[in-house]
């Protein structure tokens, strides 16, 4: 494995499959009374959002503690960065403290990459600007594996702002090196001028999502609104929302996935989000998993 | 109970199908039931083949005349909502029965402007239950037309909007118009623009150019319309949307959207029968009936708007009917508003093209009818067997003079008065239903 987990496009498919495969063991782990393991005592991990964060921030924390990691949170509104020290010497400092590990969040595109060339400690990448979110990704591809049995061949369909959505950057990289194929549906104003290679592009979500295996809806940003990127959430909706009827069109066994927080009646139907097809919890209880799988790999 | 409807022995011209010949047309229940060109010996045949259980019949004799689709006007302004002094849907619609259009589709600056569900189906209704002719409406691009927030296009297209634009109130943010451009992908329909860069076009009234300085009235000048155009042709190279250039109306503008069309853009063009009849002369006497936005041009423009109809480069002719009050048009220049009532001159003043040898009397039909219904993706604006029954029986040798006293649009605003046209629509079916323009007040 390589020092750091900045980019899904550095791993080869062994290495993928083996956070993957990592991830299902941890979460046996997980189920046991005492989640606990001692692998990690010792060590030191800062986590370090430079973006609001509750879940995914919530998930690392606990994954770190599972692991016995000593954990620091560093925080952007307490932190020295408010007072005008640049993102490298708030690095640097932090590194003076003997950390071994930086879990970062940051809004701008490819942070993770700049701080990973200039620390020895190891970088998780926890979501950076629209680029990448790369253990969302893998979360998302142990729940489809767990509950598919395999992702080779899936018909996996990604739904809505994908322009902005590094959850679905990841997943497009990561499911297509996993040998899905991937359909992206939403308006043309929030889809990629130039998408991704081996993708394809869906305007109509009827089409987009006919016949999927996996059906995964992104979080519209209600900030979106106004920006012309789409007229009205209740016309975001009608054409690219999930409801009942739509899912009828997928699969009959379809997963629908949502990386969260969810807009209820903008991007999902509650019928929908809360259907037996839904394993959107499921996907939290593996983010925790997949996170332990990430920080433990990069230590060996 | 199902009506007939036989028109016989004309000059069937219908460009979508390659038509041009004499024969019969035979119409039931609202819809072409066959044409029958060049064999009227089968037509004979075929009527007395006809299902014997209809009785109304009515049989029209077209000889001498030419019988051709409906006209398909894709640049009207009905004024309702809010405008009713000026144009209503009923008298808008009888206007352009009067003029040859079976099919108009009115601009959203209506008050409310039609730029959201609500509005666009009681411009629908209004039409279904007062309209002499098909409407289809075209909703606003943007929220209040103000260039800023996206309008529900998606569901108003449901409602039955067919095209959306800003028109008269450009779009000048370039982010929002790519957005709109992007956004027109997902329901296929096109973005009409009125290609007007307001900051260059300021106060301006008339066209910019010696004769401005002469009449000293402030000038629009070309550019303001062409950096526009320029803009939108760049914006529908990068989106891949489909772009319709409304009311061309200099050298630049043609000029600029024939390589687009080389370059394979997707772009579409209209003009106006004022922008090739007419020049900024016309202003002359600061006469306001001839403020128009564009504004006349000059000889030059005029000339480069012809060779543009004749190679292609501008795909549809439409009125830009923009009817106003008299009171309204009898202010100082500055402030009077800016337009002609056109449905009532527009097909005359086009047959002059075909006069002038710049069209044949086929392809300003196929300007006139097929074109705009292609572009707007409408079911109109052909003869083929099963369409809606719109049909137009020109009488094109007919010679009138323009008196706008006259017409049936409450809008008298022309600068074509006293005009001697020819070409008079004499019978004009709009959805099976006929209207005898002779019977009318003319």
């Amino acid at each position: 494995m390589p020092k750091d987990l900045v980019s899904i496009k550095d791993l080869s498919l062994e290495e993928t499959e083996s956070i993957i495969d990592t991830a299902l063991s941890f979460k046996d782990v997980l189920k046991r009374d005492i989640k606990k393991v001692p692998a990690l005592r010792g060590k030191t991990v800062v986590n370090l959002f430079f973006e609001p964060s509750t879940r995914t921030k919530t998930s690392f924390e606990l994954a770190e503690k599972r692991l016995s990691l000593d954990v620091i949170n560093f925080s952007v509104s307490s932190s020295s960065v408010v007072k005008g020290e640049s993102l490298l010497d708030t690095v640097r400092t932090i590194e003076s403290y003997g950390v071994d590990y930086i879990v970062i969040r940051h809004s701008s595109s490819g942070v993770p990459h700049f701080i990973a060339g200039r620390t020895r400690a190891s970088v998780v990448n926890a979501g950076d600007g629209i680029n990448e979110h790369p253990t969302q990704a893998f979360l998302d591809a142990v729940t489809i594996k767990e509950k598919k049995g395999g992702i080779q061949g899936l018909e996996v369909a990604i739904v809505g702002d994908i322009l902005h959505s590094r959850v679905a950057r990841s997943n497009v990289d990561c499911l297509i090196k996993l040998g899905a194929n991937v359909r992206l549906v939403g308006p043309p104003t929030l889809m990629p001028l130039h998408p991704p290679a081996g993708v394809r592009v869906f305007y109509d979500m009827n089409e987009g999502i006919r016949g999927a295996d996996v059906i995964m809806m992104l979080r519209i940003q209600l900030e979106r609104q106004g920006k012309c990127f789409f007229p009205s959430t209740k016309e975001f909706f009608r054409y690219w929302g999930l409801n009942a009827e739509r899912l009828q069109l997928a699969e009959k066994d379809a997963l629908v996935m949502h990386p969260g927080p969810m807009n209820r009646g903008i991007e999902i139907a509650s019928d929908v989000a809360d259907s037996p097809q839904s394993v959107i919890l499921e996907q939290v209880t593996n983010g925790i998993a997949v996170r332990m799988a990430v920080i433990y790999m990069l230590h060996g | 109970m199902d009506k007939r409807i036989i028109i016989k022995n004309g000059r069937i011209i219908d460009p979508a199908q390659g038509i041009d010949g004499a024969g019969d047309i035979i119409i039931e229940g609202g819809r072409i039931e066959e044409v029958l060109v060049k064999f009227p010996e089968a037509a004979n045949k075929r009527q007395a083949a006809l299902k014997p259980n209809i009785r109304d019949v009515r049989v029209i004799d077209a000889q001498g005349m030419i019988v051709m689709p409906g006209l398909v006007d894709m640049h009207t302004h009905l004024r309702e909502p809010g405008f009713e002094y000026k144009e209503t849907i009923r008298t808008g619609t009888m206007a352009g029965i009067k003029g040859g259009f079976t099919s108009l589709c009115p601009m959203p600056n209506t008050n409310p402007a039609n730029d959201n569900p609500t509005v666009a189906a009681f411009v629908i209704k209004k039409a279904m239950a007062e309209g002499c002719s098909s409407v289809f409406p075209i909703g606003a691009i943007t929220k209040g037309q103000q260039g800023q927030e996206l309008a529900e296009m998606g569901l108003m297209q449901e409602i039955g909007c067919v095209a959306y634009s800003d028109d008269g109130r450009p779009v000048m943010n370039g982010l929002v118009m790519r957005r709109a451009l992007e956004y027109s992908k997902a329901f296929g329909f096109p973005i009409i623009a009125h290609c007007e860069d307001l900051s260059l076009s300021d106060d301006g009234v008339m066209n910019e150019g010696p004769l401005s300085t002469y009449l000293g009235l402030r000038g629009v000048p070309a550019a303001a319309e062409e950096v526009m155009i320029s803009r939108d042709i760049m914006l529908a190279k990068l989106t891949g949307g489909k772009l319709h250039v409304a009311h061309v109306s200099t050298r630049g503008a043609v000029e600029l959207v024939r390589r687009a069309k080389n370059e394979g853009i997707s772009v579409t063009a209209e003009t106006c029968p004022h922008y090739f009849s007419i020049t900024e002369k016309a202003v002359m006497g600061f006469d306001t009936s001839a403020k128009v936005n564009p504004p006349l041009r000059t000889d030059d423009d005029v000339y480069a708007i012809k060779n543009g109809l004749g190679d292609g480069t501008i795909d549809v002719i439409a009125t830009d009917h923009a009817p106003h009050h008299a009171d309204e048009k009898s202010l100082e220049f500055d402030r009077a508003p800016s337009g002609i009532s056109g449905l009532e001159t527009a097909l005359a003043l086009s047959l002059t093209l075909v006069e002038q040898g710049v069209l044949s009397i086929s392809d300003l039909i196929r300007k006139m009818t097929i074109n705009p219904s292609n572009i707007l993706g409408l079911d109109r604006g052909t003869l083929k067997v099963g369409a809606v029954a719109d049909v137009a029986i020109l009488d094109a040798g007919s010679e009138f003079i323009v008196e706008p006293e006259k017409f049936l649009s409450k809008g008298r605003n022309t600068p074509f008065r006293g005009w001697k046209l020819k070409g008079v629509p004499r019978v004009v079916i709009s959805k099976g239903r006929i209207f005898d323009i002779a019977g009318w007040k003319q």
